[in-house]
């Protein structure tokens, strides 16, 4: 055993042994079906609408999606939609972040605080936050102050709640380690309980990106006067399929990077952990 | 006024229950326990299963609250955890978001009494103390059972502590580890010149490690003995076939079985 311990190099040898060299297509194999897979769905869309299979007032085609698109963006009507839709995201998520990291916290630490809040974050987080729209449209208008409302609501939730169960199930082990060596309570929570906590942070977080897209489409769809919502909500009821299409592939290619963009948080935080996500 | 020099460590009668909620009733598990380690000793502690071996190394580090008698470090009464005193844990129980380094330089970032550079020093002879060169920049889960509980160990020396307390810190390990686990131990302890407390289920483990072997009665807990290891000082893993280290353990094991047979524990033998 000694002999092992003395050369880490064994080590290296290992994992560069275990990949041995494999050709561009062996490695890429399912980027590369997944790529074809897509382009020939495109290809037949706009086939099938081109052989009249289907009505394009209805399906749309690819084509037009990237007509419709591009005169959106010389309009520059998209980019007041974006913006307006961008901001709603980004003041009701990062007050979510503010409000429900450290809730979750200190709910999660102190058993009390959990027993006054727990009843009201329970049968909030139950209900489906959209039924409440029109309250929130009473309190705060068709304004900003009512999608960054929404998107709060849907949001703080996941955030709060995930925070709390990573709080409270720090692992036992670790506690008394700590506690043998003498920590205080605020040294046990900085050393123990936050770090711990973090992938379940990150997961909160995730979940609530969800949440706060379906949010924002919804309450710029119930009542609003810009936003990709309210574009798409326009765009339906005069038949403009395309622009409707535009709307959804924005949302859906937001919603992909954003995810992607806390996956690399995840990751640049959790490399310790012995996951096999590749 | 004795002239013997005070023992590091020295249990009076010590008593501890604790209140078992499903039975609604108060289960003492130590009940007087006297026992006391000198100065660069190692004392083994054996019994049957749930004689309340790891309640006792808790109360000697100040995690567990003692309802009668005392624990003395070095003639003080322990109220509470201390830097005098250091626990090596069954499971290795390694943060998993800390290098190696990380981990063992843990304990002195608690008690922050070093200068980071000299933490960092300090961990580094630590992680070559015990055969870790190298390994410093790694994740716990990067690592072999025996590796983890030689980190284990090495954040248990980190902080200096005149007393190393090792809750069965081999169990979960092979055989072979295990044994390789008890030479380095040795080495390690020798090395760093510690007292060491040390629980464990395996007889011979006992036997091959200390000076002294203190066997616990069943529950409630009392010593029953204490068996002088009179084995050479030096330790080789060739000493366990000598019909000196057999007879010792025949005897030890012996006395378990008594005890196992009271609560009606008996194992095949």
């Amino acid at each position: 055993m000694t002999a092992t311990l003395n050369t880490p190099s064994s080590i290296a040898d290992d994992t560069e042994d275990a990949a041995p060299r494999r050709s561009f297509y062996a490695t890429h194999e399912t980027t590369i079906i997944g790529t074809i897979s897509v382009v020939a769905f495109l290809f037949f869309w706009e086939y099938a609408v081109a052989q009249k299979w289907v009505n394009a007032l209805f399906t749309s085609s690819p084509l037009r999606i990237i007509t419709a698109g591009s005169a959106m963006v010389k309009e520059g009507t998209i980019w007041q939609d974006l913006a307006t839709s961008g901001i709603e995201f980004g003041l009701g998520f990062g007050l979510a972040t503010i409000i429900g990291v450290p809730l979750g916290i200190l709910m999660g630490w102190y058993r009390r605080l959990n027993a006054v809040l727990e009843p009201f974050v329970n049968a909030l987080y139950a209900t489906p936050r959209i039924a409440l729209l029109p309250l929130i449209v009473i309190w705060f208008g068709i304004d900003l102050g009512s999608k960054v409302a929404i998107v709060f609501l849907s949001t703080v939730f996941p955030i709060l709640v995930n925070t709390m169960v990573g709080i409270r199930t720090v692992d036992r082990d670790f506690i008394k380690v700590a506690r043998s060596f003498g920590a205080s309570d605020r040294q046990l929570f900085m050393t123990v309980a936050l770090p711990s906590t973090v992938p379940f942070l990150l997961t909160g977080l995730r979940l609530g990106l969800g949440h706060a897209l379906i949010g924002i489409v919804v309450g710029e769809m119930y009542g609003a006067t810009s936003g990709i919502g309210y574009m798409m909500a326009v765009a339906g009821a005069t038949f403009q399929t395309d622009r409707v299409m535009v709307g959804i592939i924005v949302i859906a290619a937001s919603g992909m990077i954003m995810t992607q963009m806390l996956k690399m948080i995840e990751m640049r935080f959790e490399k310790w952990r012995v996951d096999s996500r590749g | 006024m004795s002239i013997a020099p005070t023992p590091k460590m020295q249990a009076r009668g010590l008593r501890i229950g604790f209140y078992n909620e499903r039975i609604k009733k108060r289960l003492n598990v130590l009940d007087g326990i006297d026992l006391s380690v000198a100065e660069g000793e190692l004392v083994c502690i054996v019994g049957p299963s749930g004689c309340g071996k790891s309640t006792f190394l808790g109360a000697v580090d100040g995690l567990t609250r003692i309802d009668g008698g005392d624990v003395l470090i070095d003639g003080h009464a322990v109220t509470t955890t201390g830097p005098d005193r250091a626990m090596v844990f069954q499971h290795d129980s390694l943060f998993p978001w800390r290098t190696v380094l990380q981990n063992v330089v843990y304990g002195i970032e608690i008690q922050n009494s070093m200068s980071k550079a000299d933490m960092n020093d300090r961990g580094r002879q630590l992680v070559e103390l015990v055969g870790l060169k190298g390994f410093e920049d790694h994740f716990p889960h990067e690592l072999s059972g025996g590796m983890r509980q030689r980190v284990n160990i090495a954040r248990a020396l980190a902080p200096d502590p005149e007393l190393l307390l090792l809750d069965e810190p081999f169990a979960a390990l092979d055989a072979q580890t295990r044994e390789f686990m008890q030479v380095e131990l040795l080495k390690i302890l020798n090395r760093a010149k510690k007292t060491a407390l040390f629980i464990t289920h395996q007889i011979d483990e006992a036997i091959f490690l200390s000076n002294r072997v203190a066997v616990f009665s069943a529950r409630p807990a009392r010593v029953k003995e204490i068996v002088e290891i009179d084995l050479p000082k030096e330790r080789s893993l060739a000493l366990k076939h000598e019909t000196r280290f057999r007879d010792l353990q025949a005897y030890i094991w012996r006395l378990i079985e008594e005890e196992s047979a009271r609560t009606g524990l008996v194992t095949a033998s």
